[in-house]
């Protein structure tokens, strides 16, 4: 079985974004980037089942500007075997939606013939959640998102526990088949100094999107970004008494 | 009758009647009706809540909503749907295929509806549910999807939040269909009083070897649902174990409100994952919610900063929550909590 995932470079998740003052967009220069967390424990899963024989191979992707090649190198550190940059410029970047991300993936995947598409459930950045479904759409391929288990149920299926709005839910899809990963399924691993050293050595293949022929004209036009509304600061109070009266004085507690 | 009439619009355009017949809008150099789709969430006995949310958004769109219910007991469903006040029409696909509704199986139903009706939108809720049909839809329509909508503008105008609800961005979409799922706390839930007609959906070539539905195991509670509920009381790693949850629960009881919980008190197995509120749990929007224990980082902030008031209670006095708070109490939970339950 051979595994694609795709990592995103996106803004660490602890930096406090900044929205710009001509409202085109956040500040991104200068700041914290890092894998997409759900992207690690998607590349964590797919390594994990390599580990255990269940994967033959696991080919990290990332669509982006050149440092997107640093999270590509971080993939290869974590245990990816081989990894795949699909360049796009910088200045082109935030115009790229996730269509366009499914429609590369959806190249490659018909070019080196995948079994598995594993994917973060979202990315902390566009918080669009789509590449995983709209792959799935792509590639008439069946869909098991929001993950928190994954296991073989015989040759040609898995079965996935997903995480759904009122508990979790089993399902069996056939392979091959688009996962996202959600928080809980693993504990991504740390890469070590000497696996940092030897993912230096592994390869990287480099396209665009034009080699692959995707069109990157977008359908959506980004009108303005604000910042959201501030809250009107509030006020500490002395004690569970005056908290309880305050509460009664809004009408949430009856008098 | 519509799919005649778009037709009647295409050869005659130029006519300028469309006044006279309600919103008209221009897509691909054709005039055509505002009509939009609303996929329903149920469980095959109920209709799931944000799905009057979500009529509500589509009544924002234009003035012509229809509803599909797939689903093996799709009819029952659809009788509901059809009260809802602002519903046109009801498409009922009842199918034992379609038990469940995996994704796999309602989008070609979804896309066969699309077909014979020509929707200008097609919208569900932001649930588990409709974020896994939605995208699925779009793929097969060419068209960029819009997630978590929490305004309309108009026909093509929406705004979304990214970055954990950091940025809130205004965009214009030239997608041939609007496909989206929109944020169920942003919009109110459609009331009773329609009465729309219920027709069977167009046919659609379900496949049932891609997937299949083995089981779920949905947490049982009594309490107030979190989404929806008017008071959340939601406890974070502060509580320290699963044990010292049952203070959040009695002061949740005493308020008949909802509980919730940090990403820090799932990940040490306080309580189950679908508690979670935060930008990759549940978005809430309570009248009043009560942070016990939570520090407040930008991933939960994301998921309650739109409640009308908010309380922290946390005896770190520089707690980030104390800045989104109206009413911050400085002490220790194991002593407050308990004495508001009792004073209640």
């Amino acid at each position: 079985m051979k595994i694609l995932v795709g990592v995103k470079r996106v803004i660490d998740y602890a930096v406090k974004v900044r929205v710009k003052p001509d409202k085109t967009g956040v500040v991104t220069e200068n700041v914290q980037h890092s894998m997409n967390p759900f992207d690690e424990i998607a590349l964590e899963e797919a390594v994990k089942m390599k580990e255990k024989k269940l994967a033959t191979e696991v080919v990290a992707i990332s669509l982006g500007g050149p440092k997107s090649q640093e999270i590509l190198r971080t993939a290869l550190a974590k245990g990816a075997d081989k990894a795949i940059h699909v360049e796009v410029p910088d200045a082109e970047l935030p115009k790229v939606e996730p269509l366009h991300v499914a429609k590369v993936f959806q190249k490659i995947v018909e070019k080196h013939k995948f079994d598995v598409v594993f994917l973060g459930k979202q990315a902390i950045d566009d918080d669009a959640a789509q590449t995983g479904p709209l792959l799935a759409g792509l590639l008439d391929w069946p869909q098991a998102l929001f993950a928190n288990k994954v296991e073989k149920a015989d040759d040609s299926h898995l079965q996935v526990t997903r995480e759904i709005d009122g508990g979790l839910d089993t399902v069996k899809v056939k392979l091959p088949a688009v996962l996202s990963a959600d928080l809980r399924l693993n504990e991504p691993r740390y890469a070590t100094l000497p696996n940092i050293m030897k993912a230096k050595k592994k390869p990287m293949e480099k396209l665009t999107a034009k080699d692959l022929g995707v069109d990157l004209t977008p359908q959506t036009k980004t009108l303005e970004v604000n910042d959201p509304p501030v809250r009107q600061a509030g006020e500490f109070v002395e004690d569970v008494h005056t908290l309880i009266s305050k509460l009664k004085e809004k009408g949430f507690v009856k008098a | 009758c519509r799919p005649q009439l778009s037709v009647f619009f295409s050869r005659y355009s130029m006519l300028s009647t469309r006044s006279l017949l309600g919103r008209v809008v221009r897509q691909n150099g054709v005039f055509r009706f505002n009509s939009t789709l609303v996929i329903a969430e149920h469980d095959e006995t109920k209709l799931a809540p944000i799905t009057l949310n979500a009529i509500s958004a589509a009544g924002k769109l234009g003035s012509d909503v229809s509803v599909l219910v797939t689903g093996a007991n799709a009819s029952k469903v659809a009788e509901q749907v059809a009260k809802v006040a602002g519903v046109k029409k009801v498409l009922v696909a009842q199918d034992d295929k379609l038990k469940n509704n995996l994704p796999e199986r309602v989008a070609p139903v979804v896309l066969a509806s699309h077909k014979q009706f020509n929707f200008s939108s097609i919208i569900a809720g932001a649930s588990a549910f409709g974020r896994g049909i939605i995208p699925r839809v779009a793929a097969k329509l060419d068209c960029s999807p819009i997630s978590e909508v929490i305004q309309i503008h108009s026909a093509d105008t929406f705004t979304r939040t990214q970055y954990a609800g950091n940025a809130v961005t205004k965009i214009q979409s030239t997608a041939p269909v609007k496909v989206m799922t929109c944020r169920g706390t942003s919009f109110p839930p459609a009331e009773e009083g329609g009465s729309g007609a219920v027709e069977n959906a167009p046919a659609a070539d379900v496949k049932t070897d891609l997937s299949e539905f083995i089981s779920q195991e949905l947490s049982k509670s009594e309490r107030p649902d979190l989404a929806t509920a008017k008071i959340v009381v939601s406890g974070g790693r502060g509580v320290k174990s699963a044990e010292n949850f049952k203070l959040i629960y009695d002061l949740a009881d005493k308020l008949g409100a909802g509980v919730g919980a940090s990403r820090a008190a799932v990940d040490a197995g306080f309580v189950h994952n679908d508690m979670q509120v935060g930008q990759t749990g549940k978005i809430v929007a309570p009248e009043l919610y009560i942070a016990i224990g939570i520090s407040g980082a930008i991933q939960h902030l994301a998921g309650m900063k739109d409640s009308k008031v908010i309380v922290a209670i946390n005896k770190d006095p520089d707690a980030p929550i104390f800045q989104v708070a109206d009413y911050g109490l400085k002490a220790d939970l194991f002593k407050a909590v308990p004495e508001m339950t009792a004073a209640l």
